[in-house]
């Protein structure tokens, strides 16, 4: 099937999904961001291999934490990082997604971050690309609407490959807003891919996809049953909107049964880590003695992000 | 001005013809069927060897956004007769504006335009629109397009009074609360693509609610565009029940499934949704039966609307010069015969309207179109005419090309 990611010779020209890449392209982008870390602990902490070369954060939804992570994986690289916040610039003026980019690459950009809060924005700015024949200039997908956020995805993977070593042997369990989550399907997609045999998603129906079972995801309701022997418990942020309608009665209620306490996590295997993408909503969707806790990975997930996207801008923009 | 039409495969599901013979057309009517009527001098003869001959297409919803290029769309692709949705802009729920609209395709003199009437003012869902005043200027029935009525009462009270005067009431069953947040059928594809789901309970309940006030107060209803196979199932048991009930279903809804939205092709972004396998199977099944018509459901949008991320394109596609290519395809895939799926096309929404067309019966009117069923073109925006040159088919070859049409007695394309 024709993948909008990949060029001609099955490189990865775009990041725009984890779905359809396969499981030697998320290992390699791993064992680049592997050699990345390096990097960050230098006193000078620049390679050059994206020197020359222009990013552009074009963030059509603000996020000033994956946009920070994205800027400094950037100025790693050595590139020119050229923030764009649209919501106050051309979005307002009238102007489309495309016309935007036409300008964009008409200044020279060779990389696009885009976050956009519409599932499938990335894609088309890929194949307006590949329409006007600019196959040089690039995508990378930092986050669209319900859909994706393959970095996260990937940075993710990191993590668990990094305190697990083997994908092969795991329980993984995804706790929260599954349906409304881009973080949840990238996670799903990559954990599939690279060959973790049980992934769990628990939650309350209301906040889970139908049809989860065919991506080959377990489904549980009962978060005490979910968690027993996990080796990984993947916490997801609980957005305050999805109090005011009816999916949710309330966030104590929420909290009572789908909220990581210290309790819950004992049901887990005694080694297992817990992760979150973050901003967290302590005493929502987790419990302050969990998050500050021995088993929570949650920071060092922020420091594997900053490889993770030199990895993934490296692979896509350098030469 | 007499026409025959000869060596042409004469085809009229209505009557049950299907034979190479010739067809005479005079003073608008159709003439004579193999024989010429006596003293028949023909002024013009058209060939049509190879091609088949039928009535034209009647087509149970098509937008006229440009209504100049989309009535030579219509004819070129052999449909003498559009039903045009309200939803305008603005919305035809005035006579004055049904009236102009009337007179404006009379004006252009192709394909018949038969507007459907706004049942509300400005389709909002709460105010009867002047229903006899509309019908007076040429409204065949009464519609909100893809408006839901919210309020039940006001639709109650809206199929009380069009059946107070025997008005038929068009509605495309979508409850309102369960689609308004919606852009694709809530199935494998939403969950994968993170898309808002539309759930298949948004049609059958308001199908539900539709059916039980059809019961109440004796409304005629056609429901349009049904997409789900609960959905059709719902409709054939209060048919079978004998209740005043009809239903259509677009020709994209029998050929694709939410599988052809792909990675977020707006061109697969419809209203209803494209659904998942097995209610495009039973959708087909209902053509096939002879259940529901078929029509085009015909939705120019514009380029820079459909250059959007998938949940901000408009949805729709063009139909017209679709509609004949599209059924041909259906059929074939299906397995329906040639005369049965012209039925769908012709003699099925003319029962639904109540006209005498889409028959080529001595005395009836000469809406006739002439089409190689075996020629390819390549759907490109050149070659439509429609202005909407949006379509999930753009690149791809189809077989059916329309070489001639008729509107009463004339050629029109």
């Amino acid at each position: 099937m024709y993948n909008p990611q990949l060029n001609k010779n099955g490189e990865l020209a775009h990041l725009l999904s984890i779905e359809g890449l396969p499981k030697s392209i998320l290992t390699q982008i791993l064992d680049t961001a592997a050699s990345f870390m390096e990097v960050s602990a230098r006193d000078v902490k620049k390679v050059p291999l994206l020197r020359g070369k222009s990013v552009f954060n074009l963030f059509f939804e603000n996020s000033t934490r994956t946009r920070t992570t994205f800027e400094i994986a950037a100025k790693r690289l050595s590139a020119d990082v050229i923030n764009l916040d649209i919501n106050k610039s051309s979005a307002s003026k009238g102007e489309t997604l495309l016309d935007t980019i036409d300008n964009l690459v008409a200044m020279h950009a060779n990389l696009f971050v885009v976050r956009h809060a519409s599932s499938g924005a990335p894609y088309l700015i890929a194949e307006h690309l590949q329409r006007i024949g600019r196959d040089d200039v690039h995508v990378v997908n930092a986050g669209d609407g319900r859909h994706a956020h393959p970095t996260q995805g990937l940075l993710d993977m990191y993590t668990i490959r990094h305190y697990k070593k083997d994908f092969t042997q795991l329980r993984v369990a995804i706790v929260g807003d599954i349906l409304h989550s881009r973080v949840a399907r990238s996670d799903i997609h990559a954990l599939t891919t690279l060959g973790v045999p049980e992934v769990r998603a628990i939650g309350p129906e209301t906040l889970l996809p139908k049809h989860l079972d065919k991506l080959g995801v377990h489904v549980y309701h009962d978060m005490n049953e979910g968690l027993k022997d996990v080796d990984v418990i993947i916490m997801l942020r609980l957005q305050n909107e999805r109090m005011t309608g009816a999916l949710l009665p309330s966030a104590g209620e929420y909290f009572r049964h789908y909220g990581l306490t210290p309790q819950k996590l004992a049901l887990a295997k005694p080694d297992a880590i817990v992760m979150h993408p973050g901003p967290m909503n302590r005493g929502v969707e987790i419990h302050s003695a969990v998050a500050d806790g021995s088993q929570a990975v949650i920071l060092p997930q922020v420091t594997f992000g900053i490889a993770v996207r030199m990895a993934v801008m490296s692979i896509v923009a350098g030469n | 001005m007499n026409i025959v039409i000869e060596n042409g495969r004469v085809i009229d599901p209505k009557n049950g013809v299907d034979r190479s013979t010739s067809l005479f057309v005079a003073d608008g009517k159709v003439a004579g069927l193999g024989e010429a009527p006596a003293g028949f001098v023909a002024d013009q003869s058209i060939d049509a060897t190879g091609c088949v001959v039928c009535p034209g297409f009647i087509d149970l919803g098509a937008r006229l956004n440009s209504i100049e290029a989309e009535l030579a769309a219509a004819v070129a692709g052999g449909v003498t007769s559009v039903v045009v949705p309200p939803d305008a802009d603005p919305p035809l729920d005035e006579p004055e504006l049904a009236d102009r609209l009337v007179h404006r395709g009379t004006e252009i003199g192709k394909a018949r335009v038969l507007p459907l009437g706004a049942l509300t003012l400005g389709l909002q869902g709460e105010r009867l629109a002047e229903l006899a005043g509309l019908k007076k200027a040429g409204c065949v029935a009464f519609s909100q397009a893809n408006k839901p009525v919210t309020d039940t009462e006001a639709l109650l009270r809206a199929m009380e009074y069009a059946a107070t005067f025997g008005f038929s009431v068009w509605l495309q069953p979508q409850d309102y609360w369960l689609s308004r947040n919606g852009i694709a059928h809530e199935g494998e594809v939403s969950s994968r693509l993170g898309l808002a789901g539309i759930p298949v309970a948004a049609e059958t309940i308001a199908i539900g609610t539709i059916v039980q006030l059809v019961r109440d107060t004796g409304c005629r209803v056609h429901l349009t565009r049904l997409s789900s196979g609960a959905g059709v199932a719902l409709a054939k048991r209060a048919m079978e029940e004998g209740l005043p009930l009809t239903f259509d279903v677009g020709v994209h809804h029998l050929l694709l499934t939410e599988n052809d939205i792909g990675f977020f092709n707006p061109h697969a972004r419809f209203c209803p949704p494209l659904r998942a396998q097995s209610d495009r199977q039973a959708l087909s099944d209902a053509a096939a039966s002879g259940l529901a018509a078929i029509c085009s459901d015909h939705t120019p949008v514009g380029a820079d609307d459909k250059l959007l991320p998938f949940g901000e394109a408009k949805p729709g596609a063009t139909g017209l010069e679709v509609l004949l290519p599209l059924t041909l395809m259906w059929a074939n895939a299906a397995g329906v015969r040639l005369p049965d799926a012209l039925a769908r096309i012709t003699s099925a929404p003319a029962d639904v309207l109540g006209l005498a067309n889409g028959q080529l019966a001595v005395g009836s009117v000469a809406d006739i179109c002439v089409f190689d069923p075996e020629a390819s073109w390549q759907v490109t925006p050149d070659a439509l005419k429609s202005r909407g040159k949006n379509s999930p088919w753009l690149g791809y070859m189809l077989t059916g090309k329309v070489k001639n049409t008729l509107v009463g007695g004339r050629v029109v394309f």
